[in-house]
């Protein structure tokens, strides 16, 4: 196994991260204040409890959700899309590494930064709410996998798209309605019974109820359904990757 | 199989087919020898590149057989890989890494334990190292040609491949790159290398290969290539003009000049000498007078034209037979 080559690709993609250091840290810590004061301050009023859950506090799971879903993604797809675009890619595709120890570092990284950002986000929802957390050592799971899973996802975005608009496409118009759709700032059972069954359908609900559980042992479908849907999920991206590089596709020509 | 055979890079009948049908290379053999350097000519499109890069494992050859020391370049890459190090043809730098980051990254990335004191060598030796923090946006065309090459020491490979390493490049910095070649042929490194500039194949290459329309057309030695198809001439600057050339010299290649004052007189220099002496003799011997006698060869790159002209005239003697 090429370790070298691993820790090259990883510490080369966290290097980027240092480079937006304010950037990477400083707009999480507003953007969830601004969810905080938005969603908490304003609709918290009217809504005092979900579920026996403040609603400030109801939302910190959906909101780390977010966030990891979205960075994952975008990270991992960058990571790999950009030496695409500027033609480096030549130089890891003539090194001694194999697919898996490639994506072990670009995907390493992407979920790494990810779970970084949840935190920064745990600890800036602290500042607003009193944090609870019953299962943490479970949280820390489904924040790991679920960074891990979509980082691999963004990995096979990145390698897809031939343009930056495919690269952004799918973040924005795919995972943000998912996630807020999802109930990440209300439970369904708020919504028609129609809309509870078309709500089942959506994949992120199942991350956020099962993340919401580990917090409050509340959630919309068991937990275990939630973990399998995550394992499912990163076997199904483990084999695209596969296939991907058996085949050379969109890589070498 | 031996790492001490006498030919590092073995390729046996490589076909590249991109896309569905356009065919750029087409059952190329080539046995690259161990610490030689090799000079691929041709014109654009040739299929240099693609050749290069099939060996490298950028592209996917479509049949055929390549090994690198011995080892098949697609079940043992890893081996095959850490053993070569690619200057691309196109400048592609990452713009806000710095010169020292991204040739360290280099050195990992081909699984090499870190090694400072070897990087440092090689940005020394490359005039790079008072530059060594500075961001890659800001270096010149060829300083970044200058980081792409301590990109692919920086693995200490045993075989270098340069695509167009002098393109864009002025002189002075084409002669440090020589320079470069040349110091790590001594270190016993196999140098192959593309060009356009057949000057620079003549300067630094031990052989030469060309390749024209995906086949590699010819591969010779350099000097045995420039005697055996190499044309001299011998020209005499005459004293007084002559009116014509006497009838006698009908069986010599002779060419008067407009003025009559410069007789050239082609020769095929594998051929035996005597023809020399005898043609000198005859000229003595018509007392014609000369002032000034220089012989002229002709340069790779007159055999380079040839060559390739020679190709395209069977092509399409093909095509017109079909
Ligand atoms: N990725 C690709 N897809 C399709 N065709 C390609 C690809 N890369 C190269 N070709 C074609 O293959 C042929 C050989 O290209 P190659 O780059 O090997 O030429 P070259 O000899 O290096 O030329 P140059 O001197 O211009 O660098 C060309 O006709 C080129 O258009
Ligand atoms: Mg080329």
């Amino acid at each position: 196994m090429n370790i070298y080559g691993v820790i090259a690709i990883f510490n080369y993609e966290m290097a980027r991260m240092k480079r937006t250091l304010i950037q990477s840290i400083v707009a999480p810590v507003v953007t969830t204040s601004l969810y905080f004061v938005v969603f908490g301050a304003a609709i918290g009023s009217r809504i005092q409890q979900v579920e026996g859950v403040s609603y400030g506090a109801f939302i910190v799971p959906g909101l780390v959700m977010l966030s990891l879903l979205t960075n994952s993604i975008s990270n991992a797809s960058f990571g790999i899309y950009f030496p695409k675009f500027s033609g480096t890619v030549y130089e890891m595709l003539s090194a001694p590494i194999s697919a898996m120890e490639v994506v072990l570092g670009y995907v390493g990284a992407a979920a790494t930064k990810s779970v970084i950002l949840a935190m920064i986000i745990l600890a800036t929802a602290g500042v607003f709410i009193e944090l609870e957390i019953r299962h943490p050592v479970l949280m820390l799971l489904f924040v790991f996998l679920t960074a891990t899973s979509f980082s691999l996802f963004g990995f096979i975005l990145g390698i897809w798209a031939d343009n930056f608009e495919k690269l952004s496409v799918v973040p924005t118009l795919l995972i943000t309605p998912l996630v807020f759709l999802g109930g990440s700032f209300y439970s369904t059972e708020m919504l028609p019974p129609i809309w509870q069954t078309i709500a089942l359908m959506n994949p992120v609900l199942y991350l956020v109820s099962g993340l919401r559980w580990s917090f409050y042992e509340i959630s919309e479908v068991n937990v275990l359904v939630s973990l399998s849907c995550i394992g499912v999920f990163t076997c199904l991206c483990l084999l695209v990757i596969a296939i991907i590089f058996r085949t050379g596709y969109r890589l070498r020509a | 199989m031996s790492s001490s055979s006498k030919n590092i890079i073995k390729i046996q009948s490589l076909n590249k087919v991109y896309g569905s049908d356009f065919e750029a290379l087409k059952g190329v053999n080539l046995d690259i020898r161990r610490g030689e350097v090799l000079a691929l000519l041709g014109p654009n499109g040739a299929g240099k590149t693609t050749l290069i890069s099939a060996i490298c494992g950028i592209v996917r050859p479509s049949s055929g057989v390549i090994t690198v020391d011995g080892h098949d370049i697609q079940r043992n890459f890893r081996i095959t890989r850490s053993l070569i190090g690619l200057v691309p043809q196109e400048l592609t730098t990452d713009s806000f890494e710095t010169v020292w980051n991204t040739v360290s990254f280099s050195r990992g990335l081909f699984g090499k334990e870190p090694c400072p004191d070897h990087i440092e060598a090689v940005l020394r030796s490359l005039s790079l190292w008072d530059k060594k923090d500075n961001m890659l946006r800001t270096l010149s065309g060829g300083m970044k040609r200058r980081v792409l090459i301590a990109k692919a020491l920086s693995h200490e490979p045993r075989i270098l491949f340069l695509d167009e390493p002098t393109a864009g490049v002025d002189v002075s910095l084409r002669k440090d790159m020589w320079k470069i070649v040349e110091d790590l042929k001594t270190q016993g490194v196999t140098i192959i290398l593309t060009t356009h500039y057949i000057e620079e194949a003549e300067e630094i290459a031990d052989r030469i290969g060309v390749i024209n329309h995906g086949k590699l057309i010819l591969i010779e030695e350099k000097n045995a290539l420039m005697s055996k198809l190499g044309k001299k001439q011998l020209l005499l600057e005459l004293t007084k003009p002559l009116d014509n050339i006497p009838s006698e010299f009908q069986n010599f290649d002779l060419v008067l000049s407009e003025d009559q004052h410069l007789l050239t007189y082609t020769f095929d220099s594998a051929s035996e000498s005597h023809d020399i002496s005898e043609f000198l003799i005859k000229i003595q011997s018509h007392s014609i007078q000369y002032k000034d006698l220089r012989t002229k060869q002709s340069s790779l790159e007159e055999i380079f034209v040839t060559l390739v002209q020679e190709a395209e005239g069977d092509k399409e003697g093909v095509i017109t037979a079909e």
